[in-house]
């Protein structure tokens, strides 16, 4: 059983076909894993035409509502400039907004990683062991399993420098 | 402690799988769905286990039937759909509320509050008052893990469809859910019953009876299941609420006292009345209709509820403030990035060609209702499945003198409600044109497969429906098969045929470019042949760019190289790549 703790809110983010969904499964997963209480919501049908992406990803012990409020968002995952612009509004004071990441992630030798890049910064600020996100990245992604966790783990550095 | 031996099995569900999963482990043996988001999934889940028989039914009134006649040949089983699938399959359920079952069945509705992807929000909790069955409504995937079981269990214990409701936060929401093991059951003995299942009027009459009498042991099971709890909290302030808006209601007020409707009709009066004596104030939380707001009044209990304005849209956690406080919904600017249609969707040639002729389009549900938005602007009706073929006929006869009229209508939409209005515009003598746009695929829920695509659900092969030869067989006399790409051919045919005092059918064939992703090579772009006429940005394909400075972009990492763009271009600016 998990000690109690405020539950965490993650806003991800992006236009269809950027995998927004698949990089909220891949921390929901690893959050179950390590036996965390998890809530995703998603909306489906329209995202692959283009449109907009979002995913809210609540991580605790007690997890109610599937939605983060406006102003309650921990982490804002942005893989869109303009999302992320347009959803910042859900972001609470002194939150973590991923959009000035977004050039780091533009420079990885492919920038198709960009998600498992941003995991890997994410991962350094939850509680959730580095094995299990390992797990949800070859349960969730299962291709290129080595190149990921090597993106990953570049992700992480990054965002241990950020957590200080 | 018994962890080693019965590891505890985890799976991160949605609420449509985590419904299935729960189907699966009580035993479901047949399960028919036509897709429709958001309960799509359902069956898609189901369809991996050997143990149910699944299929893509041709519409939800077949879909329906199937599987209530399994059930009453004496195997559990399930239906599922959207709202609007519910409203075609209305016939059956009413009156197999009447028959009642043999084996336990679950009629499993997805609303869609809001509106995410559908063309309207009707509340489902109104057709178990009319149709007079039970509903049960989960408010988290858990819920609807177990609460499945549960609703096969009131089936076959009151001989009665189940009506069980979640809406697409819960449905498309994903939680961690603790799944089992299925259970198998023998299949109950199938009885010839006429005065059961032959509904002349004599015997419905006395099955009225039975279902009135049926209502009062339900309310009765109602004040005492699980399915309804009360949360005792302080006692200044209760709450009565269901579904989903149970979380927000946890979320903004934990220190309330709540009676959470599981079980939520018929309703468990005495519960409720029972609630409402223990809290000084209580306020009703639902979204859409005031179904349970209004059963309060009926029983003479004082309660707050919403401002009627929130009976419209989605009811969101952060409106919960307002809603306790009676105030008016503040309307919001839907900021999201529109749907267009895909790079290189063969609609898109379709409906540029269609913006040529300046046609008026009857179109119906499916991803060609893109053809509606700006600046396409080429489709201008859509209600239902089916309406496409129909309201072209119900425009041409009150405007007979409008040569210009079309019908456009997919494949899977089609076979699902256009053959029935086809048949009809050759019997009733109707002219004018219908065309199918045939993708070779249920697109806009995903890509499912349907009669015309040769496979069933688990992709194995099943005998192919020929579009044109069904048509013929209609009786229309004139059919053309073309594909898309040439749209100067297109274009011709498509005004040869509306000038003729006929009715055709132009199928337009070409396949769905997330099922064939194959790329060619992106246009070429001369800059100094560039008038800025804008022709190219008409055909709104999100791989044409518009820059600051009048010229356009070709964003070459994402053009499936259709060309149509090349063909529109007037000025030659953009060419095929040599």
């Amino acid at each position: 059983m998990k000690k109690h703790i405020e539950t965490i809110n993650i806003l991800f983010c992006g236009t269809g076909g950027q995998g927004v969904l698949s990089a909220a499964e891949v921390c929901g997963v690893a959050a179950m894993r390590d036996g965390w209480h998890v809530k995703k919501s998603e909306v489906h049908g329209m995202a692959q035409r283009g449109g907009s992406v979002e995913s809210h990803l609540r991580i605790g012990t007690n997890v109610c509502s599937p939605l983060i409020e406006p102003g309650q968002a921990d982490y804002l995952v942005c893989f869109h400039e303009g999302e992320g612009k347009r959803l910042r509004y859900f972001l609470r004071k002194n939150g973590f907004d991923f959009v000035p990441l977004l050039p780091k992630a533009s420079q990885l030798p492919d920038p198709r990683f960009a998600n498992t890049f941003f995991l890997g910064i994410l991962a350094a600020f939850l509680p959730i062991s580095q094995q299990m996100w390992f797990d949800a990245l070859s349960w969730v992604i299962a291709k290129r399993i080595e190149e990921n966790k090597a993106v990953f783990n570049r992700g992480f550095e990054v965002g241990k420098g950020l957590t200080k | 402690m018994n962890e080693e031996k019965n590891p505890v099995q985890k799976a991160f569900l949605s609420g449509d799988e985590a419904l299935a999963q729960g189907a699966y482990e009580a035993g479901l043996k047949v399960a028919c769905a036509y897709p429709g988001t958001p309960s799509t999934e359902i069956l898609e889940y189901l369809a991996r286990f050997p143990q149910v028989d699944t299929q893509w039914s041709v519409n939800e009134k077949v879909a329906f039937e199937v599987a209530v006649a399994a059930a009453i040949g004496g195997v559990r089983s399930l239906y599922a759909s959207k709202h609007v699938g519910l409203n075609v399959a209305m016939d059956p359920f009413m009156t197999a509320v009447y028959t009642g079952i043999n084996a336990g069945f679950v009629a499993v509705v997805c609303d869609d509050p809001g509106m995410h992807s559908s063309q309207n929000e009707q509340d489902t909790r109104w057709v178990s008052i009319y149709g007079k069955a039970p509903l049960i409504e989960p408010a988290s995937p858990r819920e609807a893990h177990s609460f499945i079981k549960e609703a096969f269990d009131v089936s076959e214990r009151f001989d009665t469809p189940v009506l069980l409701r979640m809406t697409t936060r819960i449905a498309h929401s994903k939680e961690d859910v603790i799944i089992g093991m299925r259970t198998d059951l023998p299949n109950k003995p199938f009885e010839l019953n006429i005065p059961k299942y032959v509904m002349v009027p004599r015997n419905a009459y006395q099955r009225h009876i039975v279902v009135e009498q049926r209502l009062v042991q339900l309310a009765r099971f109602a004040e005492t299941t699980r399915l309804n709890r009360v949360e005792k909290g302080s006692a200044k302030l209760g709450f009565v609420t269901s579904g989903v808006s149970y979380q927000y209601v946890k979320e903004r007020f934990p220190d309330a006292s709540v009676l959470k409707l599981g079980f939520a009709y018929p309703f468990c009066d005495k519960k409720i009345a029972t609630f409402a004596r223990s809290v000084k104030e209580l306020v009703v939380i639902e979204e859409l209709d005031p179904i349970i707001e209004d059963h309060l009044r009926a029983l003479g209990i004082r309660s707050k509820a919403k401002h009627s304005s929130f009976r419209i849209g989605e009811l969101r956690p952060e409106h919960l403030p307002a809603v306790v406080a009676g105030k008016k919904k503040k309307e919001e600017q839907n900021t999201s990035r529109k749907p267009v249609l895909c790079r290189g969707c063969p609609h898109r040639f379709v409906f540029a060609t269609l913006k040529k002729i300046k046609a008026a389009v009857a179109g119906d549900i499916g991803c060609y209702t893109l053809g509606a938005t700006p600046p396409l602007l080429s489709l201008h009706s859509c209600v239902c499945m089916g309406a496409s073929v129909t309201f072209q006929e119900g425009w041409r006869r009150a405007m007979p003198d409008n040569k210009k009229i079309v019908g456009v209508i997919g494949d899977s939409t089609f076979i699902h409600s256009g053959i029935t209005g086809l048949i009809n515009a050759v019997y009733n003598k109707a002219k004018g044109v219908v065309m199918i746009l045939d993708n070779g695929t249920t697109a806009m829920t995903g890509g499912q497969n349907h009669p015309a695509t040769g496979k069933t659900i688990t992709d194995q092969p099943a005998p192919r429906l020929i579009l044109e030869d069904l048509c013929k067989a209609c009786g229309v006399g004139t059919v053309d098969v073309i594909s898309p790409g040439n749209i100067r051919d297109l274009e011709s045919l498509i005004r040869s045929r509306l000038e003729q005092d006929a009715l055709s059918v132009i199928i337009v064939r070409a396949p769905c470019r997330l099922i064939d992703r194959e790329r060619r090579p992106a246009p070429a772009y001369d800059r100094n042949k560039c008038r800025k006429c804008g022709l190219c940005l008409n055909i709104d394909c999100p791989s044409v760019v518009k820059q600051d400075d009048g010229f356009i972009e070709i964003d070459r990492n994402a053009c499936m190289g259709c060309h149509l763009c090349v063909d529109v271009c007037a000025p030659k600016a953009l060419t095929k790549p040599v």
